[in-house]
């Protein structure tokens, strides 16, 4: 009772704090994104139960009020997608926090999404938020992560951003109709913590960032329960996964000169259970405006290495990218994405092409597919995926 | 005797003064620039329509924020607010009097910035008939000039661009020397020297009684018949933007 009525002044001193702080004007927006999206897989499941066609559904609606010239500000987007695989069907609050601004700081609290690093085939410091497994299989889509996060901008010295992240995200695996599984369907309230704290371990991150002319480098440090599961066996052959206490150290560097960029991207993370190094490094070169109306060709080529070999979750331990970003700077924009991956020890090759497109001044086009071919049988994890080749299309309409 | 001194003190004169079309060129580039010094910042919002030959449009709308350096060039922080799938999309540049410019690019689906290359000068900004160039800060010693004439308080200059990337050969320029060297009409000539587009200025507002800024931008392409029309308004001079408001932190706080 205390609590509740405690919990009520406090929220009611926190609205008349923010009716205060309106002497500007405040701005509000809502917006909602709408998306239909269809998934075609041609070859049939190697897996019981596996399905071949995922109709699926999602709405993404976004709120944001910010007051005092842009200063402060709170953002609230939530996600809900409907699918015929139950773990897709899911719901999730991307982002959900209160910003101040101010001078050469800004503090964030609440849920909120992270993005570090430079390379395109494969994303490695990039640590704070949980990966959306079940959303996309590219990895880039991210749960919310709550945090407290505090970042001051230098004049000479570069950005520091401190992170506090008080709760732990567990990675939703696909279910038994879902694609991307493996023999044995993971449940994620399975899969057990390191720390005693489970998901409520305390877990900090660190990064600096900075440029230099030509360059712009970034070096973090995270530690923490991991955001990907470690999977152990037994002599019987019993799976155990486990979220590990990590410390992980990265680095992400490019180099912007004319029309290149050199990337490289290098992490060395260290837990009990597991040390290793993993790199990935690269450049782009783009022709740009080839036919003077404004064709970019854009080649990309990057090499990936992870000392974990055929354990690690993504299955990029010694591999060549290969990829061309095609943009036309149309009214639509209209762009395509090709690219491939190829194993440099063995067979296996993934191919992919992505394509969009705006229609009217609402509404928005996707192709994706994905081709897995002659994957080795010996890959621990991507042999799993070897019948799942698929076809994506998906619209989505702007509110 | 006495007119023939008067001659002669006239022609020496004007000897004096008759500067090489290149200096004078310059001197009027160096005017225009003078005189549009001290507005510190601006906040502007802007709307693109974007017309193809058979007169389908499509618009975006953007804010666009302006720091004035004078050691260095402006820097400038752009965000798009629509079409809505772009919303949210901003970039950061740094303009530099000498070399290339900084730019990185903020994308708000996954949050990323990146640094991207500031070498595609000619290419077209958003599908407009603006490529990269028109659009970014004009710093003086980014042409060679070359006076080309005088029509009442219309000065003509020539000008052509030091960097090789650059997609013109030249642009022909008219200031409006009375009102504070603004720019009333701008010719671009393609690489080949052929006329490809041409950019004149409306509807000029004088803000604090100093800065010209024209509401109105509508550029025409010759060789492709589109057209791309710039509306800008709620122009701010008040805004007392700093540093801090320019940098990979502010970007995406814009873009959020």
């Amino acid at each position: 009772m205390d609590i509740a009525r405690r919990t009520t002044s406090l929220l009611a001193i926190l609205i008349t704090l923010i009716s205060f702080a309106q002497e500007n004007k405040v701005e509000q927006n809502f917006e909602v994104e709408i998306g239909a999206e269809y998934r075609f897989f041609p070859d049939k499941g190697q897996f019981k139960n596996q399905k071949d066609h995922f109709p699926s559904l999602s709405i993404q609606p976004k709120y944001s009020v910010d007051w005092n010239k842009g200063k402060e500000s709170i953002t609230i987007v939530t996600f809900f997608r409907l699918d015929i695989d139950n773990p897709r069907t899911h719901w999730d609050i991307r982002e959900l926090y209160y910003q101040k601004a101010k001078g050469k700081w800004e503090i964030n609290i609440g849920l909120k999404k992270i993005y570090w690093g430079v390379t395109e085939s494969n994303h490695l410091v990039d640590i704070i938020n949980q990966t959306d497994a079940v959303e996309s299989f590219d990895g880039e889509e991210k749960l919310g992560q709550p945090m407290v996060e505090f970042s001051l901008t230098t004049d000479n010295y570069g950005t520091f951003n401190f992170f506090y992240l008080p709760y732990h995200r567990e990675r939703t695996f696909s279910g038994e109709k879902g694609r991307f599984r493996f023999p044995v369907v993971i449940d994620k309230d399975a899969i057990g913590y390191e720390s005693d704290a489970e998901e409520w371990r305390q877990d900090i991150a660190f990064r600096w960032s900075h440029y230099f002319g030509a360059f712009d480098i970034g070096l973090s440090h995270f530690f923490g329960h991991g955001r990907e599961p470690l999977f152990t066996f037994d002599n019987l052959g019993n799976v155990n996964a486990f979220y590990p206490v990590i410390h992980q150290t990265g680095i992400d560097l490019q180099v912007t000169h004319e029309a290149f960029l050199w990337k490289l991207e290098s992490i060395y993370r260290n837990a009990e259970a597991q040390n290793f190094f993993a790199l990935v490094a690269g450049l782009e070169y783009t022709f740009s405006n080839i036919d003077g109306n404004g064709l970019d060709i854009g080649l990309l080529g990057e090499y990936l290495y992870d000392q974990r070999d055929e354990f690690a979750l993504n299955a990029l331990q010694n591999d060549v990218f290969f990829g061309s970003r095609i943009a036309f700077n149309d009214t639509q924009d209209t762009s395509i994405l090709i690219g491939g991956i190829t194993d440099l020890e063995s067979s296996s090759k993934i191919f992919s092409m992505e394509a969009s497109r705006r229609f009217g001044s609402t509404w928005t086009a996707e192709i994706e597919t994905r081709i897995f071919s002659n994957i080795n049988q010996s890959e621990f994890i991507l042999s799993n995926f070897k019948d799942d080749s698929f076809l994506r299309f998906s619209i989505s309409k702007y509110f | 005797m006495k007119k023939i001194i008067v001659l002669i003190v006239v022609t020496f004169t004007m000897l004096a003064n008759a500067q090489s079309p290149e200096v004078k060129g310059l001197e009027i580039a160096k005017a225009a620039e003078q005189a549009d010094l001290g507005f510190n910042s601006s906040v502007v919002d802007l709307k693109m329509t974007l017309k193809n030959k058979n007169g389908q449009t499509s618009e975006r709308s953007l804010t666009t924020k302006t720091l004035e350096l004078t050691e260095d060039g402006d820097k400038s922080l752009i965000v798009f607010n629509s079409p809505k799938d772009v919303k949210g999309t901003s970039t950061l540049t740094f303009t530099h009097k000498v070399g290339s410019d900084d730019q990185w690019l903020f994308l708000p689906s996954i949050k990323r910035v990146k640094r991207i290359s500031s070498n595609n000068k000619s290419g077209p900004f958003v599908g407009s008939e603006f490529a990269y160039e028109d659009l970014s800060s004009q710093e003086v010693e980014k042409y060679t000039y070359k006076f080309l004439e005088e029509k009442g308080d219309l000065l003509i200059v020539e000008q052509d661009p030091v960097d090789p990337k650059s997609g013109y050969a030249r642009r022909v320029i008219t200031y409006n020397k009375n009102k504070g060297y603004r720019i009333e009409k701008a010719e671009f000539y393609d690489r080949k020297n052929a006329l490809l587009k041409t950019l004149t200025y409306s509807d000029y507002k004088l803000y604090k009684n100093k800065f010209w800024r024209a509401s109105k931008f509508h550029m025409v392409n010759h060789q492709s018949n589109k057209e791309t029309i710039l509306n800008f308004s709620n122009y701010n001079f008040d805004s007392g933007l700093s540093d801090n408001d320019f940098t990979q932190a502010a970007l995406q706080r814009a873009g959020k």
